[in-house]
């Protein structure tokens, strides 16, 4: 079945697939086609095994030991930042934060970097795609601080308004946060660009990363960005770990975010100083384990052939995308060129909750829902849609399952 | 004829509800099977109109809206819901039927276990996914107050 999808994009999907031990269960007795990968990618044995091996011969807590498990659990641990690091193409293993998801760097950013800025009326400028990690602690900070929220217009096609952002960004935006790739419309974002727009004004620019990291290459040189962020389960590594990078400079300045062990220097009765960055905003006993998954992960996505598993992603994307336009009734959001693999769509007359309830007794797992994401959907005009969203171990005949059990379902609502 | 079926459904107790119900989903081995009868308990509710449903009716939910109006009349609880998916249209119809017409008392004393006995408990998983598993808190939360009244 894989040979001529080898033949066409030089990569084996087959012998991808036995790295996931979890793809080889079935659920209700039908083969799983699991297509929530935006949600959360499953794991390969690579990342199972390290996290395994880990607890098993090296674990211990991080930082604080002069004890042989200690120093080998501190070297896991720092070796993960030194691997994130390089996944990111960071200058300096200073610069990254290991958090505890996404969600987290996100807060940390807004509460330790941005909050002490704001005054009445200031402004952050988001777009109207974003994810609501990147949306809701903005609004603490309005609702706080009397801060602004200024959204960014996507066009019908799901392409950021590039146009419209620039004359977003004034005297009073104190932050332009962006995603680099949208969880919901696919559409990856011209970093760079937007990065320049930015700092032209002054303004420091933070991307969210969490779908991006997966499905394209970054370099948080290149691009310039003074903060990225992206988080472990997604890039096929645990959940409970996140990545925020930041300049140097930013680092420094920004206040403590959580108050605990590992992050002081000095704390008496009546005075508290603080450690360096980034330990200083790694409060408490950090997420070892995880932060072996993802440095696990990260040799993993660091071991195989980018621009084939790109190429492999793009054609399942393609494939599907002409399978579901010549559907009837099915209408796709986002259609950015160059989008990453991820598919949302309405089936004419069928509600997305009941399209995947009953999709889900055929084995196929895809998300339904507002995916975290309530402004893009009053956007769109929906209440919620479906999202197929793929990764490097789904396949075409995948593909064919899912559109066939949706055609299936749209027959039975009608 | 509505009445009638209601004062009928009403001399049994909720748990002979939802064996009666469970027995008529169980027959059918096919899901797709099971999903068809929960359409036609859907399309048989008696309907919400959507000029009626007001924003404080709605019970919070990620991927299916929902909303329900609990009324007391004659020391009964009278139950009207709607929601825009129709699985979730159908789960609701079931506790309608279940639980609609009994007093505060009954309701608080009988559990919903009817979504679990015909295997569709993974919508009353306290995921984000599904206002149904909130509607069944709301109801059962409101049958308790007006006990406690």
């Amino acid at each position: 079945m894989n040979a001529a999808q080898t033949a066409r994009t030089g990569f084996d999907v087959a012998a991808m697939r036995r790295e996931f031990p979890i793809l080889s269960r079935e659920v209700y007795g039908k083969k799983l086609v699991y297509l929530d990968n935006a949600a959360s990618a499953q794991k390969p044995r690579a990342v199972i095994d390290a996290m395994r091996q880990f607890l098993e011969t090296d674990y211990a807590n991080v930082h604080r030991g002069v004890h042989f498990l200690s120093s080998r659990a501190t070297d896991h641990y720092e070796a993960a930042r030194e691997a994130a690091r390089r996944f990111l193409n960071a200058p300096a293993a200073d610069n990254i934060i290991l958090t505890h998801g996404g969600t987290e760097a996100f807060n940390l950013v807004a509460s330790s970097f941005v909050s002490p800025m704001i005054a009445p009326g200031d402004e952050i400028v988001i777009s109207e795609m974003e994810h609501h990690a990147n949306i809701v602690p903005w609004h603490f900070l309005r609702e706080r601080q009397g801060a602004v929220i200024r959204w960014a217009r996507i066009g019908d096609d799901g392409v950021l308004d590039l146009d419209h952002l620039q004359s977003l960004i004034g005297p009073r935006t104190k932050l332009v946060a962006i995603t680099h790739m949208s969880n919901v419309l696919g559409t990856i974002t011209p970093a760079r660009v937007i990065a320049d727009m930015a700092h032209a004004r002054g303004v420091p620019v933070l991307f969210d990363g969490c779908q991006a990291a997966v499905h394209a290459r970054v370099d948080v040189q290149a691009i310039d960005a003074d903060f990225y962020i992206f988080c472990g389960h997604k890039i096929y590594g645990p959940t409970g770990i996140g990545v925020l990078y930041a300049k140097p400079h930013f680092l420094s300045a920004m206040r403590p975010y959580q108050g605990g062990g590992e992050m002081i220097r000095e704390v008496g009765f009546d005075a508290v100083s603080y450690g360096d960055a980034p330990h200083r905003f790694e409060a408490g006993t950090p997420p070892i384990m995880e932060a072996v998954g993802l440095a696990a992960a990260i040799r993993f996505l660091e071991g195989i052939d980018h621009a084939a598993v790109h190429a492999h992603e793009q054609a399942l994307l393609a494939h599907a995308t002409r399978q579901l336009r010549a559907a009837n009734g099915v209408r796709i959001f986002g259609e950015a060129p160059g989008k990453g693999a991820i598919i949302a769509f309405d089936v004419k007359g069928v509600h997305p909750h009941d399209l995947a309830t009953v999709i889900d007794r055929e084995g196929v797992a895809i998300r339904a829902g507002h995916h975290c994401a309530h402004p893009l959907m009053k956007r769109l005009g929906v209440t919620a849609t479906g999202r197929a969203s793929f990764a490097l171990y789904n396949t075409m005949e995948e593909v064919d399952v899912f559109v066939a059990a949706l055609q299936r379902a749209r027959e039975f609502f009608q | 004829m509505r009445l009638h079926c209601e004062t009928m459904d009403n001399e049994k107790s909720i748990a002979e509800k939802q064996e009666a119900l469970a027995e008529d989903f169980l027959v059918f081995d096919d899901w797709m099977d099971r999903y068809q009868l929960l359409l036609d308990k859907a399309k048989a509710m008696a309907p919400l109109p959507e000029a009626e449903r007001r924003d404080d009716m709605k019970v919070p939910g990620c991927q299916s809206q929902v909303w329900v109006e609990v009324k007391l009349v004659d020391g009964r609880m009278q139950i009207r819901a709607a929601s825009d998916a129709l699985i979730t249209a159908g789960l609701i119809a079931l506790l309608v039927e279940v639980y609609s017409g009994h007093t505060p008392g009954e309701i608080v004393a009988a559990p919903f276990t009817l979504a679990e006995r015909i295997g569709l408990g993974s919508h009353l998983s306290p995921s984000r996914a599904n206002g149904f598993a909130n509607m069944v808190k709301r109801i059962r939360a409101e049958a308790a107050r007006l006990v406690n009244r």
